[in-house]
């Protein structure tokens, strides 16, 4: 079943736009997706007519503003099979997500001399919270090497580190760099055989693939509503009823009470004990119809068709002479999400986003904000990153490899 | 596109005043985060004028091919001359305006040269340097 792109097109109205004299090409979307009108016009819609504080007001418009906060996280928990919204925390983003983690339960859990356990293919959003938690704790910060190829997660390596028992295993789904998606089902599994907790950064994750916490048995998940198709400004903790039970709140103030005397309080029911203050209302009720469209397309659909663009892509590069491609080959692409890391021979990587750009088409380039990989691993300043979502198609590919050409004619490489 | 006129890729390609210069008067390391520009630049100074000076590191065209032409010009230029430089003598000198995303790109030489002549002078760096 393969999808409509040229309907799903019509959908987000920047795809028409146009980037210095060019129509936009809009390969980033590891960076943040673009938005369809679906998530614009519900933002639109309740500050026009339904704008109102959450949980508070006793009038029609509050109570519809407090339905449809509640509603977008129904759908978040629905989308990746949680049990409840009770086991749904809204942050800003990802990375707020996993500080959150690292802030509450890492605080009360991670002792001096214990052990967490993340990867060389990190985010630093996903590696600086845990080194802030282990210096303030004095606790000792191990990584899963990758294998030999710097392309996957070395398995020996998760089993040799894992002998040592870390009380946390911090993994990413799928790297933004270089596209390679762990099998945390697998690495949640040894983990917990160990006595270990697990978190997910699902980042780069659940804007491409169906993510089930359950099925993978993660005991937190984080995600970011902005590179799935939804606004700016909300991310998701999602970690199991028990765990967030016995976690402490962050941040105290309204909303996250129960009850208030002068010299104490109880704290508020789960998820709302973690979201004190007034929350990020409208990109809340934004996030719910990114979902529903999500749904509606069928994340086992995107992720065909993400695949299918990918091979086309890894095939249009793989003979381009002076072209590097980082990450796993065509062979492997039930592994590889739809981002593709390059460089051309002799060029800096932002000299090859600004000609791209000069071409309308939008790329990353840089270390993606995972510099122990990219400088270390990989042995690079910079790279330049081409990565695709529902939206993208292959002639849009093409312009990106003309664009490859044009670089090389411009720097005057073979 | 005027960004990659030629002489800038020559410069890249060429770039002048390459390497390290032993027993400087006075060297600063800059390193760009979002880029990865990495450059140090040397200078030897001989009483008020730049004797000598060259740059190390990696980076983009616009920054390597910025350093060169940088260099270039700062030779037998005063420190008081090159003191006062800033953000538009820059551009002047490459003759491209990289844009607000690329500029520190473009000025960042500069910027480690004027750090290298306060550091020289025993002064802090101006507000004006601070800010390239």
């Amino acid at each position: 079943m393969g999808i409509d792109v040229k309907r799903i097109r019509r959908d987000f109205p920047i795809l028409s736009a146009r980037m210095n004299g060019k129509p936009l090409v809009y390969l980033d979307n590891a960076a943040t997706s673009q938005k369809p009108r679906q998530v614009i016009e519900a933002i639109y819609k309740y500050y026009t007519q339904y704008n109102a504080n959450i949980h508070r007001g006793i009038y029609a418009i509050a109570e519809k503003a407090t339905q449809a906060y509640t509603d977008s996280k129904a759908k978040v928990a629905k989308h990746i099979n949680a049990s409840s919204i009770e086991e749904i925390v809204y942050t800003r983003n990802t990375t707020e997500a996993i500080n959150l983690a690292a802030l509450t339960w890492g605080e009360a859990n991670i002792k001096k001399g214990d052990r967490i356990l993340i990867s060389e293919m990190e985010h630093h959003s996903n590696m600086v919270p845990w080194q802030l938690l282990s210096m303030k704790k004095g606790a000792k910060l191990d990584y899963i090497k990758l294998d030999s190829s710097n392309s996957e997660l070395d398995m020996q390596s998760l089993g040799e580190q894992l002998e040592k028992k870390p009380k946390l295993v911090a993994i990413t789904h799928v790297s933004n760099v270089l596209g390679t998606i762990n099998d945390v089902k697998e690495i949640a599994k040894m983990a917990h055989k160990h006595g270990a907790k697990v978190l997910v950064d699902g980042a780069q994750s659940a804007p491409h693939m169906k993510v089930d916490v359950k099925d993978i048995d993660a005991d937190f998940f984080a995600l970011s509503a902005h590179k799935m198709l939804g606004p700016t400004g909300i991310g998701v903790l999602y970690a199991k009823r028990d765990i967030l039970e016995h976690m402490e709140p962050l941040i105290g103030g309204g909303d996250m009470i129960s009850t208030v005397d002068f010299y104490s309080c109880t704290w508020n029911s789960l998820p709302w004990k973690f979201e004190a203050g007034t929350s990020n209302i409208a990109d809340a009720i934004g996030f719910g119809p990114a979902i529903d469209y999500l749904d509606r397309v069928g994340m086992g659909s995107i992720r065909q068709h993400e695949e299918k663009l990918t091979k086309y892509a890894l095939e249009s590069l793989e003979d381009m002479k002076n072209v590097k491609v980082f990450g796993l080959g065509k062979e492997n692409l039930k592994k590889r999400g739809a981002v593709i890391s390059f460089g051309i021979k002799g060029v800096h990587a932002h000299d090859i986003a600004q000609v791209f750009d000069s071409e309308g088409i939008a790329i990353r380039a840089g270390h993606h904000c995972a510099m122990p990989l990219v400088t270390q691993r990989l042995g690079e300043s910079a790279l330049a990153r081409m990565s695709f979502y529902l939206y993208n198609e292959e002639k849009e590919v093409d312009k990106a490899v003309q664009a490859i050409e044009k670089v090389k004619k411009i720097f005057r490489i073979d | 596109m005027d960004m990659y006129a030629e002489e800038i890729i020559s410069h890249y390609e060429h770039p002048h005043n390459k390497g390290k210069i032993e027993n400087a008067s006075a060297s600063m390391h800059e390193h760009n985060m979002v880029c990865g520009d990495d450059i140090t630049v040397y200078v030897k100074i001989k009483g008020n004028k730049v004797d000598d000076i060259k740059f190390d590191g990696s980076g983009c065209a616009i920054s390597t091919a910025s350093a060169s032409m940088l260099t270039d010009f700062a030779k037998g230029k005063s420190i008081s001359e090159l003191e006062k430089m800033g953000v538009s003598d820059m551009i002047g000198l490459i003759g491209v305006d990289p844009g607000p995303a690329r500029l520190h790109c473009a000025t960042i030489s500069l910027k480690a040269l004027k750090e290298a002549l306060f550091m020289y002078a025993h002064k802090e760096p101006d507000a004006k340097t601070r800010s390239l």
